[in-house]
């Protein structure tokens, strides 16, 4: 069997040997132009004027087209169509694209584009969350509140309460590789995209609009992306949209790509958030009622914010039985980017708001934190060995069962594994020691819910071909991005035919070989893609088997494909030979395949329902070093237990957990955006804007897989990996909460990302000084 | 400009204008799309390529070296890292089998910066790869395959480039101090370029004509370091990576505070004389320079003249240097013992600091008798804390005096908010040095990197 193994990424050699081609690496014909957009420099205003003649003047400018000349639609909207390609007469956000260059190089391009003279009418600007709240500026009609039990009587019954709030910055994807897309003009007036992105179909659908073509007359191939955690979900039709629009209008083929300032500054990023709670507790840390209201800065357009803001709601509760629950949420229009898809996609956020109550609960009662949480857990699934067990319905504020918790039992693994209670007693002992510096030690846990909210996308398709060389070729909707989709697929592909990974080979991402597909998003890639490969493969293996059999006189049932060969009525066949027979008897050796989620119906109006099929779990353990002085600090060691379920790549799971933490670190702790009071990003660079760096990783750095097959059918028992590890990150922000609140005896309330800034002036509040 | 270097072990000759960039270069011309393009700023490192010449190996950021500055050198991209016969160089095979790559596209400039360390034998990997920025793999099993592969033999093409290196031409460029001074007067608007990590961004990000410039990297007796009379004289082109090690027997402080400056790509292009000369107020070395008393030495033509450094630093954006002169050098004082430099930022590694604070403070029989202190990134420049320093001599070196010194420092500085760090931020911090600077002298542990899990 290929699955289950530890195989490397099926890329790891050319990317290596750099010989993996991205979108800006494919050789492109002669002639070949290149586009860069002119940015608004306003953040809310009105275009009164726009000369374009030094941009048309400029060396190696081709063309320059504002919005009035576009064919068709104006729009590159992933949701509800306010999202021009162009502006039209009012700037939204300072980057807003409000024309575009066409120019024989890259650089010609980009410095032409600075050229323009633009006027502007100023409009009022909305940034913060008070101007937007005072201003009513949001979408949807008003704050969807999902609600079970009664917070309030419950909160004010309880014989202790707490309330706060914390805020936590947004999240600059930093995919390693911009935005890049190639157009190539075909027959017809047809299109070929390349793009780097999670979604083709999408692509294809706004390119298709922007020609006034149908959708059959735009293909677009994705082999790869350099990283993408989100934001190549929506972020990437301005580009394609461009290059299609432009190669359509020259006859010419025309790349774009993004410099990384304007990357930055142009596109959308993780959602910043405000929580503030109030909760009633017995002297247990056992919540009775919790209400929280959630405020998002959503940016200028809609994008994907609604369900994004849905799914931080639906991760309120984390891993914790929530009785009597309110969650109000607000998501607010500002004149920012617009926020869009990130790791997580707003889960991250609604878990980091119970944590921060776990804590503060914890710190009130001057219990362990991680007693406090446990008491909340929910309860674990029913365990065939008689181990601890749901006795009764246990159900999310949202309705739906929580039928598969295991964190009782991880977190007890963790817990001895990395000597928890010993390392928490010697972590107060070297506290008292020292004066300057304080280490902090916490563990947190993550539920993640697996499926895409809006419950239609929980499709796929593929389509595998069978050779007369006994080589198989498979396709499917999936994009890779680097989290190894295409070697996890490939595995269940060489399992069904009983062959050698070498055997099998994924082709490009190709809206033309499989349609309607989905977002690579959501953590679903492999549960989707690799369910709908597995049916293809079945297809056509079954196929054979019934031609091999009748051949033989046996029954296709009896047929096994295994180690290469195929065994039927006695014969040993190897895989080329069988395929060639099958080939030889006209048997079709090629399938598609679909797979659709079973079981799950949502209501996100009322919030009721069962969004998704799965949860995911885990369990990290941090500890931290602060100085006191200056609000630096470093991760010391981190422990954490995850559960991928039956893994079908344990090596790919457990680079996707390692990277996964890091990221979530990142974005806790050093990653802050800054704008400035006129709306303009001032960190739209790596020099300013910090991911971690290869020493910011914890020193020591353990990390397993929980061992326990998913209990719902998902592809060989297997569970979603890409999301749910960047929320062990939180284990890092509570570290240093517990660091720093052994400066004194007041809650530290860190905020996030807790920069040493924000960790100095939480040093200051626990002791008093500010 | 005619520019001839070796490129994965062969010779070739690029005729483009001086300011093309390497990494424009390999791709748009040689269609060696391997080396990739991440930031374009030097801060991600996607784009290392090996650079190997007479001084030994480095990695540097492609994206940031002009052309001239690689003449007579051996290039290594990632295409040619491999053997000719397609075995995979040991960090190669490494990156594989311990799953180093996800994405893959950071990969090649890990694979740069990692074959230049096997090759050079340094096993500090944190730092050696702080310059690569890699957001799938969280680092760790990329450093696991750096140590696995460390013991493997190095190919033998690294030493086959070294001995091709005497076969390249000469480049066109100026190769000592007088022949720098009579391009410089000759024709006082040219832009001088040395390592490039800055000046390198005015053409990458500002899109600027750089009108005339003039390399500087071959004048030899720029590069030159030499200690006599208790002062250690470091020219202008020393880059920072060497002027590290020279410095650290000495003041080892500011040794671990350079460790942190950029990245290993930037510091082995960059060079004291630049990070002086282009008057940032938020440049890492003068702190300490101007701490330790250190004094600039300038070139215009034939008249040479000094200066303390303090003095160089004008007010923002304006340096005490005339059109056509140039830093030729810097004499360091060899004998502040206590000297220590803080580097504060939000990340450790390769960041641009809030603050950089350098103390030089002598102690004599429990009270303060001397006292040079100086902050980067708490005003228009780098500049002494005069009111703190006057605030502390003649003190008694304690916690009272300590504290009562604190307020000085709000009469040195009134900082600025930025995207780095508030304004009360770098004042509080400022303050907190000083008391850093006094509980490290009583042998108290102040350094989160000096704690063990």
């Amino acid at each position: 069997m290929s699955v289950n193994r530890p195989s490397p990424h099926d890329s790891a050699r050319l990317h290596v040997t750099g010989a993996a081609r991205y979108v800006d690496d494919i050789p492109t014909p002669a002639g070949c132009l290149h586009l860069a957009f002119g940015q608004s420099t306003e953040a809310h205003g009105t275009i009164t004027a726009m000369d374009l003649s030094a941009v048309r003047a400029a060396d190696g400018v081709i063309a320059v087209l504002a919005a009035a000349d576009l064919p068709f639609e104006n729009d590159v909207s992933p949701s509800t169509h306010d999202e021009p390609l162009l502006a039209t007469d009012t700037v939204h956000y300072v980057g807003q694209p409000i024309f575009l260059v066409v120019a024989t190089s890259h650089t010609a391009a980009r410095k032409a584009a600075t050229l323009a003279k633009v006027d502007y009418s100023p409009l009022p600007p909305i940034f913060t969350i008070e101007e937007a709240m005072a201003a009513d500026s949001r979408f949807e009609e008003g704050p969807r509140i999902y609600s079970r039990g009664d917070a309030q009587s419950a909160i004010g019954n309880s014989p202790h309460r707490a309330e706060g709030v914390i805020d936590m910055g947004g999240q600059e994807h930093f995919y390693l590789e911009g935005q890049a897309a190639l157009a190539l003009p075909q027959d017809d007036g047809d299109v070929v995209v390349h793009s780097s992105t999670q979604h083709p179909s999408e692509i294809q659908h706004k390119v298709a609009d922007a020609l006034g073509l149908p959708m059959h007359g735009v293909k677009v191939e994705v082999r790869r992306m350099g990283g993408g955690f989100g934001g190549k979900e929506s972020q990437g039709n301005a580009l394609a949209v461009s290059c299609a629009i432009a190669a359509s209008m020259t006859g010419k083929p025309c790349k774009m790509r993004y410099d990384r300032d304007d990357d930055m500054v142009i596109t959308g990023k993780r959602h910043d958030f405000r929580i503030s709670y109030e909760v009633g507790f017995d002297d247990d840390g056992r919540v009775r009622g919790i209400d929280f209201i959630h405020y998002t800065r959503c940016g200028w357009a809609q994008d994907l914010s609604l369900p994004v803001a849905d799914r931080a709601m639906l991760h309120a509760d984390n891993a914790y039985l929530l009785e009597n629950v309110r969650i109000e949420s607000h998501r607010l229009r500002t004149n920012t980017q617009s926020a869009t898809a990130f790791r997580g996609f707003g889960g991250p956020q609604g878990l980091v708001g119970v944590e921060r109550v776990m804590d503060q609960i914890a710190h009130q009662l001057g219990l362990d934190p991680l007693e406090v949480r446990k008491v909340n857990y929910y309860a674990e699934m029913e365990s065939p060995d008689g181990g601890p067990s749901a006795k009764t319905k246990q159900v999310t504020p949202y309705g739906q069962e929580v039928s598969d918790f295991i964190l009782h039992g991880l977190t007890s693994d963790l817990a001895t594994g990395c000597d928890y209670a010993a390392r928490r007693a010697a972590v107060a002992a070297w506290n008292a020691e020292n004066p300057v510096l304080k280490r902090g030690l916490a563990m947190t846990p993550v539920k993640f819910g697996i499926s895409f909210t809006l419950t239609h996308l929980n499709q796929a398709g593929a389509l595998v071909h069978v050779y007369q060389d006994g080589s198989v070729a498979l396709n499917h909707g999936g994009t890779e991005m680097g989290q190894g989709l295409y070697q996890k697929v490939a595995q269940v592909a060489a399992s069904t035919f009983g062959i050698s990974l070498d055997q099998v080979r994924l082709t490009a991402t190709d809206t033309s070989k499989v349609p309607n597909t989905s977002a690579t998003a959501a953590s679903s890639g492999s549960d989707l893609n690799g369910m709908a490969v597995l049916t293809a493969c079945e297809a056509v293996r079954d196929r054979m088997a019934e031609h091999l059999a009748s051949v033989r006189q046996t029954t296709a049932s009896a047929v096994l494909f295994e180690g290469g060969v195929v065994r039927v009525g006695g014969d040993t066949l190897t895989f080329p030979a069988a395929a060639k027979e099958c080939y030889e008897g006209r048997v079709s050796l090629s399938a598609t395949g679909f797979y659709k989620t079973p079981d799950i119906q949502w209501d996100r109006i009322k919030g009721e329902g069962r969004p998704f099929y799965y949860f995911a779990y885990g369990a990290a353990c941090s500890e931290v070093v602060v100085d006191t002085l200056t609000g630096e600090y470093r991760i010391l060691r981190t422990d954490i237990l995850h559960d991928a379920g039956r893994s079908l790549n344990p090596a790919l799971d457990i680079g996707q957990i390692e990277g996964g933490f890091v990221q979530g670190a990142g974005w806790l702790t050093t990653e802050e955006l800054v704008w400035d009071d006129q709306g303009r990003l001032r960190t739209h660079a790596p020099s300013t804007y910090k991911i971690p760096a290869a020493s910011d990783r914890p020193q020591v750095f353990n990390v397993a897989l929980y061992e326990s097959d998913n209990p719902e059918a998902t592809i060989h028992r297997s569970k979603a990996v890409g999301e749910p590890p960047f929320c062990l990150g939180v284990s890092v922000l509570m570290a240093l909460s517990d660091a720093v609140a052994f400066c004194g005896t007041a809650y530290p309330a860190l905020a996030a990302p807790a920069t040493p800034e924000r960790v100095l002036a939480a040093v200051q509040r626990v002791r008093g000084l500010a | 400009m005619k520019t001839t270097f070796l490129l994965n072990g062969e010779t070739v000759t690029a005729e483009i204008p001086p300011t093309e960039t390497l990494l424009d270069w390999l791709r748009l011309t040689q269609h060696l799309t391997g080396t990739k393009e991440g930031c374009n700023e030097g801060d991600c490192g996607a784009c290392t390529v090996m650079v190997q010449d007479d001084q030994g190996i480095r990695a540097l950021n492609a994206c940031i070296l002009f052309l001239p500055q690689i003449a007579g050198k051996a290039i290594r991209t990632v295409e040619g890292i491999r053997a000719d016969d397609g075995t995979l160089h040991p960090v190669q095979q490494e990156m594989v089998e311990k799953h180093g790559s996800q994405c893959g596209f950071c990969t090649p400039g890990f694979i740069a910066s990692m074959a230049t360390a096997h090759a050079t034998g340094v096993t500090d990997f944190n730092d050696q790869l702080a310059g690569n920025l890699c957001r799938c793999t969280g680092y760790a099993p990329i450093i696991r395959a750096a140590e696995a592969a460390a013991s493997a033999p190095v190919p033998e093409w690294v030493a086959a480039d070294k001995a091709a290196l005497t076969t390249l031409p000469n480049a066109a460029l100026p190769t000592s101090g007088d022949e720098l001074a009579a391009i410089l007067t000759a024709q006082p608007n040219t832009r001088i370029i040395a390592g490039g990590t800055d000046v390198g961004l005015w053409v990458t990000k500002q899109m600027r004509d750089l009108g005339p410039v003039v390399f500087l990297h071959a004048c030899d007796d720029l590069k030159q370091i030499s200690i006599n009379d208790d002062q250690m004289y470091v020219g202008a082109g020393v880059t920072i990576e060497t002027l590290r090690e020279a410095i650290a027997p000495h003041y080892p402080s500011f040794a671990e505070m350079l460790r942190r400056y950029g990245s290993t790509q930037v510091r082995s292009a960059a060079t004291l004389g630049g990070n002086i000369a282009n008057g940032s107020p938020i440049g890492d070395s003068p702190p300490a320079l101007i701490a330790l008393g250190a004094t600039l030495h300038l070139r215009h033509g034939d008249t040479r003249r000094t200066l303390p450094l303090e003095d160089f630093f004008i007010e923002y954006g304006q340096q005490d240097c005339a059109q056509g002169e140039f830093v030729e050098g810097v004499a360091i004082p060899l004998a502040a013992k206590g000297l220590k430099v803080y580097k504060i930022s939000k990340r450790f590694d390769q960041d641009i600091s809030a603050l950089c604070g350098a103390f030089n403070i002598s102690v004599s029989d429990g009270a303060v008798t001397t006292a040079r202190i100086a902050f980067g990134g708490m005003a228009g420049t780098p500049k002494r804390a005069s009111h703190l320093e006057t605030a502390l001599i003649g003190q008694p070196w304690t916690t009272e005096t300590i504290t009562a010194a604190h307020d000085a420092l709000a009469q040195d500085f009134s900082p600025l908010s930025d995207m780095r760090a508030s304004a009360d931020y770098r004042l509080t911090v400022a303050r907190n040095l000083l008391t850093r600077y006094f509980a490290e002298s009583q042998g108290t542990l102040t350094s989160v990197l000096e704690v063990q899990p």
